[in-house]
């Protein structure tokens, strides 16, 4: 009792107002629109997108296989075949789209959420399972696909991306046919330091990137509103360069605004901030519970905003595609959705001496010696087992 | 006496230093709602209010960098980094000017900061998220670096932490929170062991062993199983790691002739390097064998798969133990 007074009594001795009043909203910004929830297209003057009605099936597919991988690494990490998985659900028109508006030269730098991404830059949903498994740190070779390794330490690899794009311009890169580079992040990443200095990097140095964020509304349990009180896209004003806010569950959006935004990166106009507007349908990670902290009304309300299902109906409308059309999506998702459980299921675990591997270019004295004492202890168990 | 996790315990510490001085203050990535991801914070935001359990923006040279400015102003922050790997973008601001003004200033200034760090592995997790950076900070001149072990120390050593005038790193074993002990939450901390002292945990007169954090428990387990095969170790809770608390080292291992320092981090350069070299220096002459090491290779931590082989364990221990006769 004594101890409850006591903690009252330090309360009221530092009652601080808040910062600001959170119903002083800023005005709502323009969202660039092209594909209504209900799967209207909306035509918008800067964003003519001219799609054949094969590409947007093929948006539709990549949408729904990404989701089923996804939804395929959640249950195996519930089965404990992976350590943790960070889902994508919700913000796979943001990731397809923009990671359809890449050509084979430009280069990627994902966070540890950009699956959809991966998908579309073709590397193996495998070499993304390991990381999860707790097999490989990643473990691919970034020139392979162009898409760099996942990073974990929030908001670092946007100063990779800007460095690239860096080495871009130096290489004369930059021009007609030229390449660009594309960071993804999230809101809450908006606030360190490093994405702010990326952004003044790219900006006095005309680089070709693009800075994509998916602002999915949460990190962790952090709302919006402790990272920004100025919608995100608006950041970019004031470092010079210009920002665009999108629709990040219209997958026909995200497409044409980053297509736009990498094409002039490409030519040389510089930097574009693209503020993908979407939501974390899922948890932060599965080790997370977002019940302790949001109100499924929000959640609720997003669904209604499903960035696939909009597509389809939008295919059926417009008489872009027969039942057997969506059948045959399904039936390959969960045929890809199989191969994957199985192949994470019969994964290896990585030899124990190969953790000594790859520290540096070359192996020093110093670590061999270390590596091979390590060897030796390991065969003194094998030694004792054979001499039972 | 009531039995608690790891977690709970340094949760009902915090809850204390709140209630005891108004000045303190939590800030860090997702410590209110949320109560943090290891739920040490859990429920002080809605105890104490948002003005004193902040949820921070995402970045950690602002967490400490505005932790030192609140603490200019008299106020004193229990900062949380969210993992050990996560510290790094608040490292110039650790080094560069927590440990540093006070120097700067000749002595006006006090910065009673402290910074919360769950550090280790063990946890099957992904990259950056299984470290232990504290020999970086027992580097560091102008901090004061401790780690506790188990609850008991975890509830007490907080609070001491939390009254500290100096800035203190302080690392929890995060593989351990969930690990129960009974904890006296009752009479206050006026017998408790200083901040700055190791504890001798099992006594014993054949081999020192000297470890903190999470390897408390594994050093623990091990001095059990070595004494099944006869051996005596005297297990040593260093405690705090800056400044290292050399009197009582010196006196265990002058009466055992031997020593085995474990800790997960690095062995290269780590607090088993410079506890080495200090015993080499003033115990040289007691000493049966050299000083060993148990910790990890020079390598990144690697992949959680292999995480079993890189961190140390009981046969790690056995092993070293053993050798220390072998001289
Ligand atoms: C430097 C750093 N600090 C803290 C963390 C722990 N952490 C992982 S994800 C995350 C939230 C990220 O939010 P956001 O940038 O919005 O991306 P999202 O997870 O929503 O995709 C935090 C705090 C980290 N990975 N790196
Ligand atoms: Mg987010």
């Amino acid at each position: 009792m004594a101890v409850k007074d006591a903690g009252r009594a330090a309360r009221s001795a530092s009652r601080v107002p808040p910062a600001r009043e959170p119903e002083r909203q800023v005005e709502s910004p323009e969202l660039i629109q092209l594909l209504t929830p209900e799967g209207e297209r909306v035509e918008h003057p800067d964003y003519p997108l001219d799609v054949s009605a094969a590409e947007v099936r093929g948006l539709y597919r990549d949408l729904v296989i990404v989701r089923r991988i996804d939804f395929e690494a959640i249950a195996l990490q519930r089965q404990g075949e992976l350590g943790i998985w960070a889902s994508l659900l919700g913000q796979e028109a943001a990731q397809v789209g923009s990671g359809r508006a890449l050509g084979p030269r430009d280069m990627a730098f994902p966070t540890y959420r950009e699956h959809g991404v991966a998908w579309c830059r073709g590397l193996d949903p495998m070499k993304l399972f390991e990381l999860f498994r707790g097999v490989s740190h990643g473990g691919w070779d970034p020139t392979a696909h162009n898409f760099h390794l996942y990073t974990i330490v929030i908001g670092s690899q946007t100063l990779h991306a800007t460095g690239y794009a860096m080495g871009i311009q130096r290489d004369g890169a930059v021009g007609e046919d030229g390449a660009a580079v594309i960071a993804y992040f999230g809101d809450g990443a908006t606030s360190q330091g490093d994405v702010n200095e990326a952004f003044i990097w790219a900006s006095v140095n005309n680089a070709p990137v693009v800075f994509f964020c998916q602002n999915n509304q949460w990190a962790i349990s952090e709302p919006l509103e402790r990272q920004t009180r100025t919608p995100l896209y608006r950041r970019a004003i004031g470092f010079g360069f210009p920002g665009i806010r999108v629709d990040g569950n219209d997958v026909l959006a995200c497409l044409a605004v980053t297509r736009k935004a990498m094409q002039a990166a490409r030519e040389g106009q510089g930097p574009t901030l693209i503020e993908a507007f979407t939501y974390r349908m899922g948890a932060h990670t599965t080790t997370d519970d977002p019940t302790r902290y949001r109100l499924s009304a929000e959640l609720e309300s997003w669904k209604l905003k499903d960035p696939i299902e909009r597509v389809k109906q939008y295919l059926i409308r417009t008489q872009q595609a027969e039942m057997s059309f969506f059948d045959k999506v399904d039936a390959e998702a969960a045929q890809i959705g199989a191969s994957v459980r199985t192949a994470c299921q019969q994964m290896p675990d990585p030899e124990p001496l190969s953790m000594f591997d790859d520290v540096l270019t070359s192996q020093t004295r110093q670590l061999a010696d270390e590596r091979a004492e390590f060897a030796a202890y390991l065969d003194s168990f094998a030694t004792a087992e054979e001499g039972r | 006496m009531t039995t608690l996790t790891l977690s709970r315990a340094l949760n009902e510490g915090l809850r204390k230093a709140l209630e005891n001085n108004p000045k303190a203050l939590i800030m860090g990535e997702d410590v209110g709602k949320l109560g943090g991801v290891f739920r040490v914070t859990d429920g002080l935001q809605k105890d104490f209010g948002e003005a004193r359990v902040i949820d921070t923006p995402l970045a950690e040279s602002g967490i400490i960098g505005t932790a030192i400015g609140l603490a200019l102003r008299g106020y004193r922050p229990i900062c949380e980094i969210q993992f050990d790997g996560f510290v790094f973008p608040a490292f110039d601001q650790i080094v560069s000017q927590l440990a540093k003004m006070r120097y700067r200033s000749r002595g006006p200034v006090r910065l009673p900061v402290v910074v919360r760090i769950p550090f280790g592995g063990g946890i099957g997790a992904v990259e950056h998220h299984s470290e232990s950076p504290e020999a970086l900070f027992a580097h560091t001149p102008g901090l004061r670096v401790v780690s506790c072990g188990g609850p008991a120390d975890g509830y007490a050593m907080i609070q001491q932490a939390a009254e500290s005038d100096d800035p203190v790193i302080f690392f929890e074993p995060k593989r351990r929170y969930w690990d129960k002990a009974d904890v006296d939450v009752e009479t206050g901390l006026a017998d408790a062991l200083p901040l700055a002292a190791a504890r001798v945990l099992i006594p014993g007169s054949d081999v020192t062993v000297l470890c903190y954090g999470p390897m408390v428990r594994t050093c623990s387990e091990a001095a059990v199983a070595a004494s099944g095969d006869g051996r005596s170790v005297e297990v040593v809770d260093l405690r705090s790691l800056a400044p290292l608390d050399t009197a009582t080292i010196f006196a265990s291992v002058r009466k055992t002739g031997r020593c085995v320092v474990v800790h997960e981090a690095v062995v290269t350069g780590g607090i088993g390097a410079e506890i080495a070299a200090r015993i080499t220096e003033e115990c040289f002459y007691s000493l049966e064998a050299p000083v060993l090491r148990v910790g990890a290779p020079t390598t990144p931590y690697p992949p959680s798969r292999l995480e079993e082989h890189y961190l140390p364990d009981l046969d790690r221990i056995l092993d070293a133990v053993d050798r220390t006769f072998g001289y």
